[in-house]
């Protein structure tokens, strides 16, 4: 017999951002009982976390297990109590031979367990085994953890009722619909059960309330955010979106607050025009399925209003104070409590522009660019920091280059991310980026695994990016590598510089491990060698030397070559030696691409017909100068020997 | 319309209803209810306990001359602990709203994940922020840690941002508007605390005595903790309660200097850290003062 299986999880909110890993990993949990089933579905709301399977079976397969007894020799009294032990009778038994003699054993049927039970004995570890990133106990603290109070579970296998308990949470057939439209106990089937929660304005499935939204935002000009519609869909059980507008004299403020103020604080989307700016309009998504007396709506525009007030309040109020007149308030401002203050890492991300070449308006903006934090517009919206300098610089007539430098400081915040848009800009954000971490290495905050708490991985990928893509020939190395930095902080760099290439611009592996190991101070012109090689890769005489010179290394490190002699080339034997030589005389210089079609039969035939080991000392140590200057000379593209080849 | 005071008075006979005990603001300043001994101490320990409170909590730095429509230098709190948190807490807490009239079958309420921390409590908890109609009007916190020690029973604390609360039930765009009592603005009762506060805060505050002040309080509750005795079997007698509204002074003076722009970069950790230290200090001596002496056990 097959069964449906459904298993809901009651909790309170769930944080929006954590739900669907912990449906990932429900199922992982589930998968990992080995009960066999033909399908599971994974649902969520913000109060339930659901897992549906199909096709279990009622019980587990019989199976037979054998237990070996007294030796044949055994008094029949020890017989007899082997026999007792496993609730049998002695004729039961049979004799068993085995390497070490002959047993008497005996064959137990096991009757495969109803899985009912196995599940009534798994789940509750299932249950309180799933990751969440921050959990809470709520019995007390000798309690469970979960990520908030859990409050009831629905566990139905087939009909039955899959009877465990968590923190004093009987598990049952009732679950709770909507917490004011819904009743709070509804019984269920696991055939009706969706179209119950439906009755008491739950919808289950994300999708659905994801496509209830947009389907109901049909010809609305809202701004699409995927990242917003997840979080609405996920903070909802019944989800509806409504349209408010306000006063469109705050248009006045600068669009980038106005929108952080909808988008992040009060999870609206904004909407535009027909020439898309920004209209006086937004949009919230309610929990509850309509607002016929316009509460929602007046309650939602009377906040936003209170907020672009509070917005203007600090727009005007900061601008009394100019951000040069800032500078010295930045002394009151921690950085981090080891580094000191804002002021000082001002001055020391002046003195890294200028070591980067910054021009005079890069300097300028490296010294505002921080005095932002002292106005009350960032200390209210921390995530506009760096965008809210740069308004306040354009408006107190700051030079463009300048105030647009302040305003990308931070940028780019993600691999997704922009860089900064001129060369000006680059630099300051490159010196803020690094001065961080330098500074951090220097007292120890290193990151470990997740945790990173100055993000200094994503600082350490914006060097990377604006270097790179900003076309920035500046030596890296040098750059974190100076006396008093840390040597962890070439291998983070080293890390960060290999993911780029790799998991982001999609170079192989081996290529990027090539290319790196013919160095990696210059990032711009390891970009170009990573091109070259992976132009190089697909034709027919690039593994084959490759391999060649994975072999050279081999032969060169095996006889422990040190270099030091003087290439002789009287001591070359005509044929496959002098040839090779006399190519490589040829195509010394010329770039790889253009020879190597060339040089490879040269290589081949060498390897072919004369050994390296030869007898006489001073011809053997020719040979192997003549391979190492050729290693050499293409090597300063890519250390070909770290190419995985096949052959 | 309900005045201010109503909605007070509403909340107030909610929670009684529900078994709290009604207390009174606590009379030493603090920068928000949790800070009240009837929160911080109560935490702590087996007993079961449920208390509501209106407590004027005080910030010094959001303080803006009476300029801003929404900020305020001292606004009100309720409070509400119940500990053990009672299953069915969220339903209890959505009856209050309905309560004060609010009709959430026609309104739109989430819970969006907010944790809370006070490191100079040591403490900390997970929760939410309920926002109404886009609003933030409670901050939902069950307590883990309490001066630095994991709680018997987990508390759910509830805090009501009351002038909020009141500016959206009447429908007003600026705090100062909203009536307090019939006739009577909260502007009328509160403006002026607002702006001489500010001014004391922002401009007149003594630096030098503000420092001298917070190191006489550092000192006394330094000096009370250090006579407590553990194993004194007259150890009931001892007067954590006194020590610890030393150590709300010294936060409150702590405040005071840093709206004030006194406190440097390389103090600020540092005077975080003492004022923490007193407060777990106190904390784990009334955890344990609150268990039956030696002597008493024995017997």
């Amino acid at each position: 017999m097959s069964l449906p299986f459904l298993l809901e999880i009651g909790v309170e909110e769930i944080p929006d951002w954590m739900v669907r890993s912990a449906l990932e990993n429900l199922r992982l949990l589930f998968e990992k009982l080995e009960i066999p089933h033909e399908s599971v579905t994974l649902d969520a709301t913000p109060r339930r976390l659901v897992l549906r399977a199909e096709g279990l079976p009622a019980r587990q397969a019989d199976s037979e297990e054998r237990v070996l007894g007294p030796a044949a020799s055994a008094p029949e009294k020890a017989v007899a109590g082997f026999a007792r032990k496993q609730g049998a009778r002695p004729e039961d038994l049979t004799i068993e031979s085995t390497p070490k003699g002959k047993y008497y054993s005996f064959v137990r049927k096991v009757a495969g367990r109803p899985t009912k039970d196995i599940l009534a004995e798994a789940l509750p570890g299932v249950i309180l085994e799933i990751y969440f990133p921050k959990t809470m106990y709520w019995t007390g603290k000798s309690g469970p953890r979960f990520i908030r109070p859990i409050r009831w579970i629905v566990a139905l296998l087939g009909e039955e009722i899959v009877p465990f308990e968590i923190a004093g949470v009987r598990a049952g057939a009732l679950t709770a619909g909507h917490r004011r439209l819904g009743a709070r106990e509804i019984a269920i089937t696991t055939a009706d059960y969706e179209q119950r929660l439906r009755d008491h304005y739950v919808i289950l499935s994300a999708e659905e309330r994801r496509g209830k939204i947009l389907k109901e935002l049909k010809g609305v000009p809202y701004k699409p955010d995927h990242g917003l519609l997840d979080t609405l869909v996920y903070l909802t059980e019944f989800p509806t979106p409504i349209t408010g507008s306000f006063d469109p004299r705050f248009l006045e403020l600068p669009e980038e607050v106005l929108v952080t103020v909808m988008r992040h604080h009060q999870r609206y989307f904004s909407v535009e025009d027909a020439e898309g700016r920004l209209a006086p309009q937004f949009v919230a998504v309610m929990n509850i399925p309509s607002d016929p007396e316009g509460f929602v709506r007046r309650g939602n525009e009377r906040v936003l209003r209170a907020r672009f007030n509070d917005a203007r309040f600090f727009w005007e109020t900061d601008q009394k104070k100019k951000l040069a007149d800032r500078v010295p308030d930045l002394a009151h401002v921690t950085f981090q409590a080891k580094l000191g203050s804002y002021l000082e890492k001002t001055g020391r991300t002046v003195e890294l522009v200028k070591e980067l070449g910054g021009d005079a308006h890069a300097v300028r903006a490296a010294q505002l660019c921080k005095c932002d934090l002292t106005t009350e517009l960032v200390k209210e919206f921390t995530e506009l920091q760096g965008v809210v300098g740069g308004l306040y610089a354009r408006a107190q007539g700051e030079l463009e280059p300048v105030w647009q430098a302040i305003y990308d400081h931070y940028k780019p915040e993600s691999l997704e991310d922009a860089i900064p848009r001129h060369r000006t800009a680059q630099i300051v954000a490159l010196a803020d980026k690094l001065d961080t971490l330098r500074g951090c290495f220097r007292v120890g905050l290193i990151p470990s695994g997740s945790r990173d708490p100055f993000a200094l991985r994503r600082a350490a990928q914006g060097v990377v990016k604006i270097l790179v893509e900003g076309k920035l020939e500046l030596p890296l190395l040098d750059l974190i590598g100076g006396a008093g930095d840390s040597a962890q902080l070439k291998d983070f760099f080293e890390d960060r510089v290999r993911y780029y290439f790799r998991d982001y611009r999609g170079f192989k592996y081996d290529e990027v491990n090539a290319a790196m190991a013919a160095g990696w101070n210059n990032l711009v012109d390891l970009l170009e060698r990573l091109e070259r090689i992976q132009n190089l890769r697909p034709t027919p005489d690039f593994e084959p030397l490759a391999a060649s010179f994975k072999r050279i290394r081999n032969i060169l490190e095996q006889a422990q070559f040190t270099g030091g002699a003087e290439f002789d080339p009287s001591l070359l034997e005509a044929g496959p030696e002098r040839e090779l030589y006399e190519e490589y005389q040829r195509i010394a210089g010329q770039p790889i691409e253009s020879v190597i079609s060339r040089l490879r039969p040269k290589v081949d035939l060498f390897f072919d017909k004369v050994l390296v080991n030869a007898p006489d000392a001073r011809v053997r140590q020719n040979r192997l100068t003549l391979l190492n200057t050729l290693l050499a000379e293409f090597s300063t593209i890519a250390d070909f020997s770290e190419i995985v080849t096949n052959s | 319309m309900q005045s201010f005071q109503e909605i007070i008075f509403k909340l107030k006979q909610y929670w009684a209803q529900r078994g709290c005990i009604i207390q009174e603001p606590y009379d030493v300043e603090v920068g928000a209810g949790t800070m009240c001994p009837e929160t911080f101490l109560r935490v702590l320990g087996p007993r079961p306990y449920r208390v509501a409170y209106v407590q004027p909590s005080r910030r010094p730095a959001d303080g803006r001359y009476g300029d801003n429509p929404n900020r305020l230098f001292k606004h009100s709190q309720l409070q509400v602990i119940l500990k053990p948190t009672p299953e069915d807490v969220i339903e209890q807490y959505l009856g209050s709203l309905e309560a004060i009239g609010i009709d959430l079958r026609a309104h739109d309420i989430k819970f969006e994940e907010d944790n809370w921390e006070a490191p100079t409590l040591g403490a900390w908890g997970v929760g939410w922020q309920v926002m109404l109609d886009g609003l933030e009007i409670t901050q939902f916190t069950y307590f883990q840690q309490c001066g630095g020690i994991d709680l018997d029973l987990v508390p759910a604390e509830l805090t009501y941002g009351l002038e909020r609360l009141t500016a959206f039930l009447q429908m007003r765009d600026s705090v100062y508007d909203i009536e307090w009592a019939p006739g009577v603005s909260y502007g009328d009762v509160r403006y002026n605390d607002e702006l001489q506060y500010s001014v004391y805060n922002f401009e007149l505050a003594d630096i030098p005595t503000l420092w001298k002040l917070f190191e006489l309080h550092e000192g006394e509750a330094a000096r009370l903790l250090k006579l407590y005795d553990p194993k004194s079997a007259e150890k009931r007698r001892f007067p954590l309660l006194a020590a610890y509204d030393q150590v709300l002074k010294c936060s409150n003076l702590f405040n005071t200097l840093d709206s004030r722009g006194a406190i440097s970069v390389t103090e600020r950790v540092g005077v975080i850290q003492r004022v923490r230290k007193l407060a777990v200090g106190v904390a784990q001596a009334w955890a344990d003062q609150q268990q039956p002496a030696a002597a008493e056990v024995a017997e």
